[in-house]
């Protein structure tokens, strides 16, 4: 849509736009207590699954219901290394307690940094990758896909709980101390640890965007206005989908590991059906379809449930009902797509997305 | 010998639950293409209805009389539940016609709405409701002990599908529900009213909910968030048994139950769990539609 050779003023004002941004979320640390700084880069780590949700709902049409369980998986690598740099040598605690005296092979080599980042995003996506193989091919998609996803959820957190002597079960991993030596509580630790958030969400944002942008972002959309279409002209869609999905997957993955390091827990809990659908209506609200929209939305939204949730828990989720309702019925294109009707947005938008607009079939 | 017949009876009792819960997704799915994530909360309504029939049998009318406000109780729940479904219908689900993942998150919000009102009125703690005495005990076949509690809700299961056979396939009613599922415009051109097929269709499948609901307060003490345990296996029932026809949704509903109850007995909960799912995506490679798929000619049925 827009190259560098033109500059038009809607490019430049999206760019300064885009730049003060930037500079906002790099400056966040001289103007924000810990905790507030803790939250907002919790928020940052959601943004990421946002976006990365974003990438196969808004752009290629798929709903995923599982994206908890790659940001879950992303963050038990994460947390198994914590686990272990805290404990020193020494067997985790829930193991002891669940009767195990000897580490499990799979746990040593995550006594490694790299290998546990690595494995953070590996894992939910060779996972990710799986699920696409087996459903993509076979053209199973749409709802049935959907519905695949959450039953993912439950037997994956299920299997977390059920294996208490390995993950710990319902309480999850906790109790860490140190990160590469460092000690994870200090102040610096934190800040330093919210700029890598930030520098990974601007990261990832620019990756969405070039896919996005692409060729291979083009044939994405294509796929969701029409997958049979494409079909017809000749490319494999299953193929896209499964790359698309297998993305998606490693982003929630990075965002699960940054997630655990401000946290300093991961739980069953917190990648169940309820946060997966949760993270599902961050991008509903921003504005599925459009990259900024998905990570404002993830941020918005948290930052209300922080403000109002504890609160008021019941009025939360009545609100959070009303949500869900309110933006599929009135608002399919969230919060960007009210901001592009009232012309909010200067350069000349997308025409509205179309997706999900399955004819009845006549036989 | 005798174990094998528990699990078997425990096989089956399993699926009769997920039949009576997946009938009612199976037939929205099917007609509409709607998926209703608050399924699982009209059943959470039908279990408390009967919970509030049992209250009221306790409160006003004399004990001799209170062993069979079970009866009663079946009618009461599937008309509370077909009520709230109607409602539903008319005002949320009819503007998500043809937007099946827009009706998912929609109804998800639903549901969630309705779990919180539950909470407020009935508070969160599960409530019990007192089984009629001549549902305890069982029966011994082969040496195992079959509760009758269980052998009741099997025959309830299959008095609704009868009722569901005759009502799709012997009444005029089911009739037009047919056509318009299977060529939605046509029917519409030949005078048939499609949105009061919907609405009537949504709404049985409602009260269905409600009388599961209302067997579940057989099993056990009942929450505002009953419904949830089940939904994601009732919808995998749909999934594995297709849609447009009955006897898919039976043999999914068979297949998940026997089989989830067999893995669960060799190995474990969470591993039996596992398999089930593995064998689902299995299955699905072979017919991606599931046991009993309508056959159509349109490419994006």
């Amino acid at each position: 849509m827009l190259t560098l050779k033109k500059l038009t003023p809607a490019r430049i004002w999206l760019l300064i736009g885009y730049a003060a941004a930037a500079a906002a979320l790099f400056s966040a640390p001289m103007f924000l207590s810990d905790f507030r700084l803790n939250l907002l880069a919790k928020f940052l780590a959601f943004a990421i699954v946002a976006l990365g949700l974003d990438l196969i709902w808004g752009f290629t049409g798929i709903l995923s219901l599982g994206h908890g369980i790659f940001f879950g998986l992303g963050a038990y690598a994460m947390a198994m290394y914590l686990k272990l740099e805290a404990g020193g040598g020494k067997l985790p605690d829930f193991m002891g307690w669940s009767g195990l005296n000897q580490l499990p092979w799979f746990w040593k080599p995550f006594e490694n940094f790299g290998f546990a980042v690595l494995m953070g995003i590996l894992i939910p996506a060779v996972l990710a990758l799986f699920l696409g193989f087996f459903t993509f091919r076979n053209r199973i998609r749409g709802v049935y896909f959907t519905i695949l996803t959450q039953a993912l959820v439950i037997i994956t957190t299920t299997l977390l709980v059920g294996q208490q002597a390995y993950t710990g079960g319902t309480n999850g991993v906790t109790g860490y101390s140190k990160i590469l030596g460092q000690s994870i509580a200090s102040s610096d630790t934190k800040r330093m640890l919210y700029w890598i958030t930030a520098a990974v969400l601007i990261a990832v944002f620019i990756l969405c965007r070039y896919i996005v942008k692409s060729r291979f972002g083009k044939v994405l959309r294509a796929i969701r206005d029409g997958e049979n279409r494409v079909r017809f002209i000749g490319y494999n869609p299953a193929v896209y989908q499964m790359v698309i999905f297998t993305i998606s997957a490693a982003l929630a993955g990075i965002a699960g590991m940054l997630f655990v390091l401000h946290v300093g827990i991961i739980s069953p809990s917190m990648m169940g059906i309820v946060p997966s659908i949760e993270m599902v209506l961050w991008v509903a609200i921003g504005g599925r379809g459009t990259l900024i929209g998905a990570a404002l939305g993830a941020v918005l939204m948290n930052w209300a449930k922080s403000e109002f949730s504890t609160t008021y828990p019941e009025g939360w989720t009545y609100f959070l009902g009303a949500v869900f309702i309110v933006v599929v019925v009135f608002l399919p294109n969230g919060l960007m797509g009210l901001a592009s009707k009232f012309k909010l947005g200067k350069g000349k938008r997308r025409s509205e997305p179309e997706h999900d607009r399955v004819e009845y079939p006549a036989v | 010998m005798e174990v094998f017949t528990l699990q078997l009876f425990n096989g089956l009792s399993v699926s009769s639950i997920l039949l009576l819960i997946a009938l009612g997704l199976a037939i929205t799915f099917g007609l509409m293409k709607v998926i209703n994530m608050a399924h699982g909360e009209l059943i959470m309504i039908g279990a408390y209805s009967t919970y509030l029939t049992q209250n009221i049998f306790k409160d006003v009318l004399p004990p001799s009389l209170f062993d069979w406000y079970f009866v009663l109780a079946i009618p009461v729940s599937f008309l509370i539940a077909f009520v709230f479904g109607l409602i539903l219908e008319m005002s949320l689900i009819r503007f998500l016609y043809g937007r099946p993942l827009d009706s998912l998150l929609a109804t998800w919000g639903v549901g969630l709405v309705l779990q919180q009102l539950a909470r407020s009125i009935f508070g969160a703690p599960n409530v019990a409701v007192t089984s009629p005495s001549w549902l305890n005990g069982g029966v011994e076949v082969l040496g195992a002990v079959l509760p009758y509690k269980r052998l009741f809700i099997i025959g309830l299961v299959a008095l609704c599908l009868l009722a569901m056979y005759f009502y799709i396939y012997r009444s005029l009613e089911g009739r037009r529900m047919r056509a318009v599922m299977q060529n939605r415009d046509m029917a519409a051109c030949l005078g048939v009213s499609t949105r009061r097929v919907d609405a009537m269709t949504f709404a049985i499948g409602s009260g269905i909910a409600g009388i599961a609901g209302c067997a579940l307060t057989l099993l056990g003490p009942i929450g505002p968030s009953l419904g949830t345990y089940y939904i994601v296996d009732a919808f995998m029932v749909v999934v594995l048994g297709g849609v447009g026809k009955l006897v898919g949704t039976v043999l999914g509903a068979m297949g998940i139950g026997i089989f989830n109850t067999m893995f669960e007995y060799w190995t474990n909960a969470s591993l039996g769990k596992v398999l089930v799912f593995l064998c689902i995506v299995a299955f699905l490679q072979w017919k991606p539609m599931g046991f009993v798929a309508m056959r159509s000619r349109s490419l994006d049925s």
